[in-house]
C-alpha cells in the first residue's frame, strides 16, 4: 500500500511533466514555426491597430453593414463569455426573441420569410457566419443604405462565401466582418 | 433531411469501419508486449518512468492488487488537480492573472476530470489558467482515458487466461497507454487542428477595434436606463489545439473554452468537425478488433462492433430527423431546408456545422462518453435532444469511452449470454468461460448503480424548489430535463449538458461531484471482480449447447439486452421530461 502511494505520486509528477507541460509546449512550438496565422487566432490588422479575428463574429446594427446572428455571449459576441441562450424550444423567451426579431427585420424585406440562421443565436455566440440565404435576405437594406446595385452586392456575398468542404461536409457560409470589411472598401 | 446529411453520415461510419481493424493490431499488439514500429522511440522513456518510479514490469497482479493500483492513482492524482486549481494565481502560465478557483468547484472540477467525465460547472475563460487547462486538465485527459483503456485489456485478459491469477499490471497498461497510443496520435491530431485554425499559443487576451462600435441600453443600479458604449472586443486565446486532440481522442469532452466545440477557435470548420468526430470513435471502436484479436474470435469483435453500429445509426436517425423539423410556435422564420441554408431547428447551433452535422456530434459524442458539443443540446428539440440524454442512459456502450465503452460493453455481452443460457436451459458460456452466480451478480451490480444514483439525485433536486428546481433555466417538461441530464450525464461519466442548469452552486457541485465518483469507480470494481474470477475458471470446449457469440442473432439479442435494460429503467422519466415536451409542442404550448 505505502509502495503504491509512493507510485501512484511519482507517477503523477513524472507524467504531468511529459503530457501537461513538454507535450503542449512541442506543439506551440511547431504551430508557430508551421501555422502561425492560424495559431495565433487569424487576427486582421487595419490601419496599424488589429479590427478582429477571421473567426469571431462581431455585433452589427447599423443599416449599411450586413448584420450577424443573434448571440447569447456577454452582451453580443463577448469572446471571453462564449456559449448559446440554452433556450428551449418551447421556452416563451425564446419565442418572444424570435418573434420580436423576425417582425423588425419583415419590416425592412416585408414578404420574405425571414432564413431561421438570422433570427436563432449560436451555440458558441460567436458564430462569424451567417447562412447564403442570411445574406440575400440583407441584400434589399444594404443596397438602399449604401446606393449601391443588387448585383454588386451580390457579387461580394459570392466572394466571401465558404462552400461545403471538398463540396461534401458541413454547410456553405457567408464570413460578415470580412464582408462587411470589404463593404467599406468599396467606398 | 437532406441527401448531402445522409452521405455525411454513412461517409462518417464508413471511416470508422476502416480504421477499426489496424488500429485495433496496433493496440493487441502494444497490450500483448510485441515490437511496433515506434519501439525505437518510446521503450527507453517507458523504461526511465519505470525507473523514476518503481515500477517493476515482469511484475504482475490480481484483480484486487489492479484496482487498488487504479484507486490509489487516480485519488492522488485527483488531489493534485485540486491543488493545483486552488493554487493557480501563484503558478506560472497566467497572463489573465486569474485567482484560485473555490473549493465546492475545484472538488467539483478534480472529480469531473479524474472520471473522464469533464462536467464543467465553471466558465473557462474567465476561471482557469493556461497552467491549470495545460498540467491539470488536459493532463487528466490523457490518464483518465489512459486509465479506462488499462481496464478493458484487464477485462479482456480475464477472458481470455485460464487457471491464472493475474490479469496484467495496472501501472504497466496505463504507461503503453498513454505513450503508445494516446500521445502520437494526439501530436499529430493537435497540428492538423491547428492548419484548421484552431489557436495554440500562451498570448495574453487580444483586444480588438470593433468596426461598429456598439451602443448598449442597460439598467443601472441605481434603476435608471444607461447606455454603454462598447468599442472593444476582447478575444480570448490559449494553447487550445493540445487539448483539444486530447479531449477527443480520450473521450473526455472538457472545453478549453465554455462554447467548447462550437466555439470557432476550438472547431473552427466543417473538416475540423469531421476529424474531431472521427477521433472520439477511433480508439472505442478499434478496441473492437483488439477484443477480437485478444480473444482469437474475431468474428467477435466484429459481431460486438455491428450491435454499435446499429444502436448509432438508431440514434443519428432520430436525431438528424428532429433537428430536421420546423419548430411550430416560431412564425415568419423559414425553417426549410434548401440549397442557401440548412433551416431546421438553428437555435444554438452553428452556420458552418448546420444541422446535419449537428445531430451526428451530438450522437456521437454521447454514444461515447465525451461529452463534447458543437452545439447546445439544451435547445434541441424535445426529441432530438433526447437522444443524446438515451445514449447515455444506455450505459455509453456504443463505441462508449475510449476502455469504459468495451468493458461496458461486455458487463451488457455476460448478460446477454446469461438470458441466452436461461431461455434454451444450458449454463451460460462466453468464449469457454462458464459464467455462474458470482459473475452475473457483479454484472448486475455494475448495471444497477447507474439508475439507481441518476433517479435518487434527481428526485431529491426535482422536489427542492430551493436548491433543486430554482437553478434550471428553462420551465415545464424541459425544466426536469434539464436536472435529469445532469445526473445522467455525470454518473455516466459524460460531461455534456443542458447547460441552461445553473450548476456553479454548494448543492449541485457536491452532488455532481459524488455522482461522478459513484458513476466510474462503483462500476469499476464488479467489472475487475468479474475479470479477476474469469481468469481462475478452466476454459471448456464449444459444445452443442454454447450459444455462438459470433453471430448475427448475438448482436441481435445483445442490442436487444441493451435497449429493453435501458428501456425499462428510465422510461417513466422520459416520459415526463422529452416525451411530454413533444407533445405539448405540437399542440402549440410554450413555457
Amino acid at each position: 500500500m505505502k509502495k503504491q502511494l509512493m507510485t501512484a505520486f511519482l507517477m503523477t509528477i513524472a507524467t504531468t511533466v511529459l503530457l501537461g507541460i513538454l507535450y503542449p509546449l512541442a506543439v506551440t512550438a511547431l504551430s508557430q514555426i508551421f501555422f502561425r496565422d492560424q495559431a495565433n487566432g487569424q487576427l486582421i490588422p487595419k490601419d496599424g491597430h488589429l479590427v478582429g479575428s477571421r473567426l469571431i463574429g462581431q455585433v452589427f446594427t447599423g443599416p449599411g453593414y450586413f448584420h450577424s446572428r443573434p448571440s447569447a455571449a456577454g452582451d453580443g459576441y463577448d469572446a471571453t463569455a462564449s456559449g448559446g441562450s440554452n433556450f428551449g424550444p418551447t421556452n416563451q423567451k425564446l419565442i418572444d426573441r424570435v418573434n420580436g426579431d423576425t417582425s423588425r427585420l419583415q419590416a425592412e424585406n416585408p414578404n420574405t420569410p425571414v432564413p431561421v440562421d438570422l433570427v436563432t443565436a449560436s451555440g458558441s455566440g460567436l458564430d462569424p457566419e451567417i447562412s447564403p440565404a442570411a445574406a440575400e435576405f440583407q441584400i434589399p437594406r444594404v443596397a438602399r443604405e449604401r446606393r449601391m446595385s443588387e448585383d454588386k452586392l451580390k457579387q461580394l456575398i459570392a466572394a466571401h462565401t465558404r462552400g461545403r468542404w471538398l463540396g461534401l461536409l458541413g454547410e456553405p457560409g457567408v464570413r460578415v466582418l470580412e464582408l462587411n470589411l470589404a463593404l467599406d472598401a468599396e467606398k | 433531411m437532406t441527401m448531402n446529411g445522409w452521405i455525411q453520415i454513412i461517409v462518417f461510419l464508413g471511416v470508422i469501419f476502416l480504421i477499426a481493424k489496424p488500429l485495433g493490431i496496433f493496440m493487441a499488439r502494444v497490450f500483448d508486449r510485441e515490437k511496433t514500429f515506434l519501439d525505437p522511440v518510446l521503450r527507453p522513456v517507458e523504461r526511465i518512468l519505470y525507473k523514476l518510479t518503481g515500477v517493476n514490469e515482469s511484475e504482475e497482479m490480481k484483480w484486487g492488487e489492479y484496482c487498488i493500483s487504479m484507486l490509489i492513482f487516480s485519488l492522488v492524482s485527483m488531489l493534485v488537480l485540486y491543488l493545483i486549481q486552488r493554487g493557480q494565481g501563484l503558478l506560472p502560465f497566467n497572463p489573465q492573472k486569474l485567482a484560485g478557483v473555490a473549493p465546492d468547484l475545484a472538488f467539483n472540477t478534480a472529480a469531473s476530470f479524474s472520471t473522464n467525465t469533464n462536467w464543467q460547472s465553471y466558465t473557462p475563460e474567465t476561471t482557469m489558467s493556461y497552467f491549470t487547462q495545460m498540467a491539470g486538465l488536459a493532463y487528466h485527459n490523457f490518464m483518465s482515458a489512459a486509465v479506462g483503456i488499462a481496464l478493458a485489456i484487464a477485462f479482456i485478459r480475464g477472458v481470455v487466461r485460464r487457471e491464472k491469477e493475474t490479469i496484467g499490471n495496472f501501472w504497466v497498461d496505463m504507461t503503453r497507454a498513454t505513450l503508445w497510443i494516446l500521445l502520437p496520435m494526439c501530436f499529430i491530431f493537435a497540428l492538423a487542428l491547428v492548419s484548421q485554425g484552431v489557436v495554440q499559443n500562451f498570448r495574453a487576451y487580444d483586444t480588438v477595434k470593433l468596426l461598429e462600435p456598439q451602443h448598449i441600453q442597460k439598467t443601472g443600479a441605481d434603476g435608471k436606463a444607461v447606455t454603454q458604449t462598447v468599442s472593444e472586443q476582447v478575444i480570448a486565446q490559449g494553447p487550445v489545439a493540445s487539448q483539444e486532440a486530447i479531449k477527443m481522442l480520450g473521450t473526455n469532452g472538457g472545453g478549453f473554452f465554455n462554447a467548447n466545440s462550437a466555439h470557432p477557435f476550438e472547431n473552427p470548420t466543417p473538416f475540423s468537425n469531421f476529424l474531431q468526430m472521427l477521433a472520439i470513435f477511433a480508439i472505442p471502436a478499434g478496441l473492437t478488433y483488439t477484443l477480437g484479436i485478444m480473444t482469437g474470435a474475431k468474428l467477435h469483435g466484429w459481431a460486438v462492433w455491428s450491435a454499435m453500429a446499429i444502436l448509432f445509426l438508431a440514434g443519428v436517425t432520430v436525431a438528424y430527423w428532429a433537428e430536421s423539423q420546423a419548430n411550430p410556435l416560431l412564425h415568419g422564420v423559414d425553417q426549410h431546408a434548401t440549397l442557401m441554408q440548412s433551416g431546421g431547428n438553428m437555435e444554438g447551433k452553428e452556420v458552418r456545422f448546420g444541422i446535419a452535422d449537428s445531430a451526428l456530434f451530438a450522437t456521437v459524442t454521447t454514444d461515447a462518453s465525451c461529452g463534447a458539443i458543437n452545439g447546445v443540446h439544451d435547445s434541441f428539440m424535445p426529441l432530438g435532444g433526447m437522444v443524446p440524454l438515451v445514449n447515455i442512459m444506455l450505459g455509453e456502450v456504443v463505441f462508449g469511452g475510449v476502455g469504459s465503452g468495451l468493458y461496458g460493453m461486455l458487463i451488457f455481452v455476460v448478460l446477454t449470454v446469461f438470458i441466452a443460457g436461461l431461455m434454451v436451459g444450458r449454463t451460460p458460456e462466453y468464449l469457454g468461460k462458464k459464467i455462474e452466480a458470482y459473475d452475473v451478480k457483479m454484472a448486475m451490480l455494475s448495471v444497477l448503480i447507474f439508475p439507481l444514483t441518476v433517479l435518487v439525485f434527481t428526485a431529491i433536486s426535482s422536489a427542492a424548489p430551493s436548491f433543486g428546481t430554482s437553478a434550471t433555466s428553462n420551465s415545464g417538461p424541459h425544466g426536469l430535463t434539464e436536472i435529469l441530464y445532469a445526473y445522467t450525464s455525470t454518473v455516466g461519466n459524460n460531461g455534456s449538458a443542458f447547460a441552461g442548469l445553473s450548476a456553479n452552486t454548494h448543492w449541485y457541485n457536491v452532488s455532481l461531484g459524488i455522482s461522478m465518483i459513484f458513476g466510474r469507480f462503483l462500476v469499476i470494481v464488479p467489472m475487475l471482480a468479474i475479470a479477476g474470477n474469469l481468469a481462475q475458471k478452466k476454459a471448456i470446449p464449444p459444445s452443442l449447447g454454447t450459444f455462438p457469440v459470433t453471430t448475427p442473432l448475438f448482436t441481435l439479442l445483445l442490442v436487444s439486452v441493451i435497449v429493453i435494460v435501458g428501456a425499462l429503467t428510465f422510461f417513466p422519466a422520459l416520459s415526463l421530461g422529452p416525451i411530454l415536451e413533444h407533445l405539448l409542442m405540437n399542440a402549440g404550448k410554450a413555457f
